[in-house]
């Protein structure tokens, strides 16, 4: 398969030592901090449209390629012009050599702009930044993963994909994939020829199981095997996150929700991007640093 | 034939209140937290000085989400002054910044006047190089419906206490909310402050037309970025006119021909906000981009444009 890069390996290694404490990982895995986040000028090479208003762009960036973890994302200046003012994180959803590549949905001026640049021109890229999926405490082995995507949601989840199911043949990955229809489902044969087990829900039932994914991972539950081994990574809209968080919480399992943000400055420093975290009473972390994966059990979901 | 001698490089060095800043570009608090965030990205050496996020006596959680919001040009926040508080600033975040070789200027603001007066107490033997005071954060009312900044009398009475508490440069960081900037900052003068931080945020809203709900928590918010340029601008000029002391000139700067346009209006540096977010590199560009064009110019020094406005004949 395609070599892995540095942050991949980082990651696996990581993924593979025990004793590992959530909390103590954090700064030890996917966290941006001491690896380096840079701003460069990244060579678009691909942007197509793959599905209805659904892109895939591929920039070279061969330092953020190299350091990128599953999980973490980029932060993109798509216009030189004060609209809009802000740029637009986006996750990391490949890393294949010296390349990166985005998935992304058109949903406002920002992806709308970025859906037009074409092959050859510049993109101005902070990266990579947050802390990305973790491995916590391994007392017992983890055999069991799911990952559950919703919508655009694959794209990080792609890139863990890749990173675990790759190497680590022994382990057994399930993609769930939720979707409105058909149309928009994605990334189900990438899964598919990485060996995972995939499965699809549509919400119009078009394929796969009809209804929300988040059901369809807690039908899915009783026939996984052993719950002490499992291991759910989730990404996709805030309501099927808090939705598999009580899914997380009712059968007892661990799960890491990939958050969806916006964000000003996309390094920690403006404290916008905030969500509520359990404290002594609640505290605030933010979405672009402490994150964008959090611990299901840590957010106070409202 | 004679050679023309070689132009010596511009001089971009000022005093600033007192502090020596290597150029006059700084990066305004609240937007660079406290220093870490950036210094993977930028080299914090080439600053002229740094702003720290304001500071309160105890840590503060800030306010509910959704905060932030992009507007035209702009953005809306409502952060709530969420910070460490002053003592694990001093023992966490202080160590860091000092690092570097850059000037520090300590941001602070509290709900009552004894409240900067014990913070101003407290950084006294800290290794700082001036203080701010925000008398303007939008999501601090000091008689629950003012801001400091927006109330003369108040604002003599908090620069003047705390003028009597410590002997570190004074910047007061005033609102553009008020009728009469210049009034208000010529009282920052008269009861002590080495400089005056022009401007904070505009207080605005913006409104979900859908849900018919307003886009951040706390309804209203501070509006920043470019959007409050030519505003930021005018008060500068106004300012100027009014008062000797140095200002510190910020509101969407981006480039480096938006910090001119605040130096020509009266402004002896400047400071990058909401342009951070926008590109790290910016206030790096804005220093690069300033002595290019001294030197297109043949300005010798930076002090000689300060307030160089040339008014139009018959202008006001």
């Amino acid at each position: 398969m395609t070599l892995l890069s540095q942050g991949v390996q980082n990651f696996l290694e990581s993924f593979r030592k025990e004793g590992l404490h959530e909390t103590e990982t954090v700064d030890e895995v996917g966290n941006s901090r001491g690896a380096g986040m840079l701003q460069i000028d990244a060579k678009i090479l691909i942007n197509e449209e793959i599905a209805p208003e659904r892109y895939k762009m591929v920039l070279s960036a061969p330092q953020i390629a190299r350091q990128a973890r599953p999980g973490q994302f980029i932060h993109v200046k798509v216009s030189d012009s004060y609209t809009p003012l802000l740029r637009r994180p986006f996750s990391v959803h490949r890393v294949e050599g010296q390349k990166i590549e985005l998935l992304y949905k058109v949903v406002g001026k920002g992806t709308e702009i970025l859906s037009r640049k074409k092959r050859g021109e510049y993109l101005d890229i902070l990266g990579p930044l947050g802390k990305g999926y973790w491995l916590p405490a391994a007392t017992s082995r983890i055999s069991d993963i799911i990952l559950v995507a919703g919508g655009t949601g694959v794209a990080s989840l792609l890139f863990l994909a890749e990173s675990i199911a790759v190497p680590n043949s022994e382990l057994s990955v399930l993609v769930l994939i939720g979707a409105k229809n058909r149309e928009e489902l994605l990334c189900e044969g990438d899964f598919r020829r990485l060996g995972c087990r995939v499965q699809v829900a549509t919400e119009n039932g078009t394929r796969g199981y009809k209804g929300l994914v988040s059901d369809l991972l807690e039908k899915c539950l009783p026939l996984s095997g052993d719950g002490s081994k499992r291991l759910v990574f989730a990404c996709g809209p805030p309501e099927m996150l808090k939705r598999i968080g009580e899914v997380s919480r009712k059968h007892r399992f661990p799960c890491q929700v990939s958050l969806e943000e916006r964000l000003a400055c996309g390094v920690g420093a403006c404290l916008g991007c905030v969500v509520k975290a359990k404290g002594s009473t609640y505290t605030y972390k933010r979405v672009c640093k402490d994150g964008p994966v959090f611990s299901a059990g840590e957010l106070v979901w409202e | 034939m004679i050679r023309k001698a070689k132009q010596k490089p511009p001089n971009l060095t000022i005093d600033l209140a007192g502090i020596s800043l290597r150029n006059p570009v700084m990066v305004a608090s609240g937007t660079f937290g406290y220093g870490e965030e950036y210094a993977e990205l930028i080299d914090l050496n080439r600053l002229g000085a740094i702003v720290t996020k304001t500071i309160t006596l105890k840590p503060r959680l800030g306010n509910e989400p959704p905060r932030i919001v992009e507007t035209a040009s702009g953005i809306l926040n409502s952060i709530g002054l969420q910070n460490v508080g002053i003592n694990a600033f001093i023992d966490e975040k202080l160590p860091f910044l000092r690092e570097y070789d850059v000037p520090l200027i300590v941001s602070i603001a509290g709900e009552t006047p004894d409240e900067y007066v014990e913070l101003a107490k407290t950084l006294r033997e800290e290794k700082i190089e001036g203080l701010e005071l925000n008398l303007s954060c939008p999501n601090i009312k000091y008689d629950r419906k003012l801001m400091f900044a927006q109330d003369p009398k108040a604002t003599h009475r908090v620069v003047s206490r705390v003028r009597k508490a410590t002997n570190l440069p004074l910047i007061v960081k005033l609102s553009p909310n008020v009728t009469d900037i210049a009034f208000i900052a010529k009282m920052c003068e008269e009861a002590g402050a080495d400089g005056i931080s022009l401007i904070n945020t505009f207080v605005g809203m913006a409104i979900d037309v859908e849900s018919g709900e307003p886009m951040l928590h706390q309804i209203t918010g501070g509006l920043s970025g470019p959007a409050i340029k030519p505003i930021a601008v005018r008060m500068v000029y106004e300012v100027h006119k009014s008062v000797e002391i140095p200002i510190i000139g910020m509101g969407g700067i981006i480039t480096a021909g938006d910090a001119l346009e605040f130096i020509i209006a009266g402004a002896k540096a400047v400071a990058i906000g909401t342009g951070n977010f926008v590109d790290p590199r910016a206030p790096i560009k804005v220093i690069d981009g300033i002595r290019e064009h001294m030197i297109k110019n043949k300005i010798k020094d930076i002090k000689s444009m300060v307030g160089s406005l040339k008014c139009p004949k018959g202008s006001l």
